[in-house]
């Protein structure tokens, strides 16, 4: 499989973008990624315990697309979920606290890391078993359509997930049925510990979608700018009625599968190299300096984040365990 | 020569059918292949071939003629050189040419009592009317599954949906389970609520993850945020001769699960009051109905907003000696069994679930309490059954009340033989309701 990232920093300066975006799509980045390196290192001191699945490194995509949505329309992805919520205006401290089990998670810390929800903010999980996500959110716009709005569902999943065949069961009813979904493949170049060249064939992963007639396009998923016009081009035409569309952002996760990963099956190089040049927020912000933002306004930013996420920290550590009456609680509804 | 044509099977549970129309005359030269009538099953109208060459003799069935039993001659296929009725002389001493129509349904031996306001409708028609008056009421209501909109359901189970309804409420699906499940279960999160049709329970397998992992628990991962107000319905358990991975019943793996109801209806009225309670309910609903019933009529309100509450028992027949307990088709083996019962003076209790989660232990332990001694039936396996389950729960909750115990009529510990000999061994007949009660009240 063809998996060659762009390896150099694509953005160039594009003086017609609103300087006040690109510094909310610059800060949601940050934000994404100082919330993961907390915590990552809160998994570390045992305050995050089983499964916790990083997406520093992958922070362009979700940002880039939230940025071209609409109120109303609906978000589901995989595990790799807290940059979601994040993008979704979830509140961070609600979602620290529901990574170390408290009852003032999203989930009363009944989900964990995994499963997480918020219906308000649109965003419908947060599911772990892989793929599934895929036919729910094709689900969710099937009820888009069936109400006759005109929101869209954005369904992300990953390389691992692309190979599952419920992805083919969605696409086929997806496009028989002229669903607004637009599948987001987060190709980030490994599932889990095999690459997509290991266990993927064909050509693209976005190749697939043609057989069932879905318009597909690949797009350099470390390079926001490029996210954001290639969601703008999705959404409309999904929200247009002509039914489902598929980005393939080529992306790449910095850290290990999980917590608990070594990640033996690349190089310490591999990823260094990917960072120095391709890192996502390093291109907004040299873009950001070319636009004639100062070096010191993006350190107040960075510096007003972090203690956004010390807040939140201290607030998932400080929330207290659900209360044991809450085992038996939202098992049914009645 | 004359050739007998015979009321052909079309389905694996047809018995009978009706002959709706004759496609040749008597003296008409027909050869293989050609359509000579058209007969409606339970579940289509179906096109019957001549499979040999000849002349139409005579038509032994009128037109019209409903409960055509399977096998019976229905023509006589002639040589061609010979008249018309020249063979009838042959056969004449044939009962059924006798016959100017043979008789149609209720096939059921003893006629039915028809409650207050209700009408005799089968299980099939109850289940229709439910689904179409919830429809009628709730526009978030629609109905997807395979062959549920232009084929008018498999099992003619959604027939009329998509005429009274049209496409936007009544969706064809691929014949993708896993995949039509998931996107059934994102349309409920969406507020929208699905009733999504297995063509049978053999084939929600394929869907498992879906109803497990994302319909059941998504409620409890969310703290209460995503419902997911979805039905899961079609047959479950043994149809006939199907064999083995077409005759399962699945009660006790979806009743395992928390996060799930699960329902499973015996007569029509069941199947109305459930299936509406079912679709009302904000919970993901595993709704098991069973093939062999679809056809069977019983007594069924009228009302359109008669519903059964889910979770609840009934008593079918109140009696002091055993208790029975029963679900879907196994109630009226239940019932022929306290039938023959009587005649060995024993007097059973016989209890329909209706529900099997959450489970109406209530109204078992009463009944216990009463009786003194129990037996449960179902069509699955022993091995953590449904039966296991209600053992278990007795002998924690009302030991001491026992008499004898539990005895367990099941589904035999092997896959479904296709053999007729060996799944009739397999299926826990009446017989083996009569021996268990007998056995519990020490009288074998």
């Amino acid at each position: 499989m063809n998996n060659n990232m762009a390896n150099k920093i694509s953005t160039e300066p594009k003086m017609n973008y609103d300087l006040n975006l690109l510094q909310d799509m610059y800060k949601k980045m940050l934000l994404i990624r100082r919330f993961e390196e907390k915590a990552g290192q809160l998994y570390g001191m045992g305050q995050i315990g089983g499964f916790c699945h990083l997406y520093i490194g992958q922070e362009a995509v979700v940002v880039g697309i939230q940025s071209a949505q609409i109120d109303g329309d609906s978000i589901v992805t995989s595990y790799r979920d807290h940059g979601h919520m994040l993008a979704c205006d979830m509140d961070p401290k609600g979602v620290m606290a529901e990574l170390t089990g408290r009852k003032d998670g999203y989930s009363k810390g009944k989900g964990g890391s995994m499963h997480m929800f918020s219906r308000e903010k649109g965003f419908f999980g947060g599911h772990g078993i892989v793929a599934a996500q895929v036919p729910i959110g094709a689900g969710l716009a099937f009820s888009h359509k069936y109400n006759g709005n005109k929101n869209v569902s954005i369904t992300y999943f990953g390389d691992g997930a692309a190979n599952q065949g419920q992805v083919y069961e969605s696409y086929n009813i997806a496009s028989l049925w002229k669903l607004p979904v637009v599948f987001v493949i987060e190709n980030n170049k490994y599932g889990m510990g095999t690459s997509v060249n290991r266990s993927s064939a064909g050509e693209n992963l976005s190749d697939r979608g043609k057989p069932y007639g879905i318009m597909s396009e690949i797009v350099d998923g470390m390079d926001i700018l490029a996210v954001r016009e290639a969601a703008i081009r999705a959404i409309d035409y999904c929200r247009s009625g002509q039914g489902p569309y598929i980005l393939e952002m080529k992306t790449y996760r910095y850290r290990g599968h999980s917590m608990s990963d070594p990640a033996k099956y690349r190089t310490r190089d591999e990823v260094d190299k990917i960072r120095k040049t391709s890192d996502p927020i390093e291109n907004i912000k040299s873009l950001l300096n070319k636009m004639g933002v100062e070096d010191k306004t993006l350190k107040d930013i960075d510096t007003d984040i972090k203690s956004v996420i010390a807040e939140a920290a201290k607030f998932a550590q400080n929330s207290p365990e659900p209360s044991e009456d809450e085992l038996f609680t939202d098992i049914t509804i009645n | 020569m004359t050739i007998e044509i015979l009321m052909p099977a079309l389905s694996p549970t047809m018995e009978e059918g009706t002959l709706s129309k004759w496609l040749v005359n008597e003296g008409d030269s027909i050869s293989s292949g050609d359509l000579i009538a058209e007969i409606e099953t339970d579940k289509a109208t179906m096109e019957v071939e001549a499979v040999d060459d000849g002349k139409i003799g005579q038509l032994l069935v009128a037109e019209g003629t409903e409960g055509v039993k399977v096998n019976t001659p229905i023509a006589l296929l002639v040589d061609t050189n010979e008249s018309p009725h020249a063979t009838i002389k042959d056969i004449a001493d044939k009962p059924y040419l006798e016959k100017e129509k043979i008789p149609s349904k209720p096939t059921n031996d003893k006629p039915i009592s028809i409650e207050a306001n209700s009408s005799l409708i089968t299980v099939r028609e109850a289940l229709r009317n439910a689904m179409a008056e919830e429809m009628r009421v709730d526009k978030s209501v629609f109905v997807m599954g395979e062959e549920v909109a232009e084929y008018q359901g498999a099992y003619k189970v959604t027939q009329g949906l998509l005429e009274e309804f049209g496409d936007k409420r009544v969706y064809d699906t691929p014949i993708t389970e896993h995949g039509f499940a998931g996107i059934g279960i994102g349309a409920a999160f969406g507020n929208l609520k699905p009733i999504v049709e297995f063509m049978t329970f053999n084939f929600a397998m394929q869907a498992m993850d879906q109803i497990i992992n994302s319909a059941a628990k998504t409620l409890y991962m969310s703290g209460g945020q995503m419902g997911c107000p979805i039905v899961f319905r079609g047959p479950n358990g043994a149809a006939s001769r199907v064999a083995a991975q077409h005759s399962q019943c699945y009660a006790s793996w979806y009743a395992h699960c928390p996060g799930l109801k699960v329902v499973s209806p015996w007569s029509s009225k069941d199947a109305k009051g459930l299936l509406k309670s079912a679709i009302r309910d904000p919970d993901p609903v595993i709704f098991l109905e069973n093939e062999v019933m679809y056809g069977q009529s019983f007594s069924c309100p009228d009302d359109e907003n008669f519903t059964l509450p889910i979770g609840k028992a009934n008593i079918e027949k109140e009696g002091n000696d055993v208790t029975i307990i029963a679900f879907s088709i196994m109630v009226g083996k239940s019932l022929e069994a306290a039938e023959i019962l009587e005649d060995k003076n024993i007097n059973a209790e016989v209890i329909n679930l209706r529900t099997l989660r959450p489970l109406d232990i209530d109204t078992i332990i009463e009944s216990v309490k009463k009786t003194n001694r129990v037996v449960t039936c179902e069509e699955g396996f022993p091995f953590s059954g449904i039966g296991a389950e209600i053992s278990a729960l007795i002998t924690e909750k009302a030991f001491d009340w026992l008499d004898a115990p539990v005895v367990r009529v099941t589904g035999k510990d092997v896959p479904m033989p296709y053999a007729a000999n060996l799944e009739k061994l397999a299926l826990p007949q009446v017989d083996d309701i009569v021996s268990a009660s007998a056995q519990v009240c020490y009288e074998d």
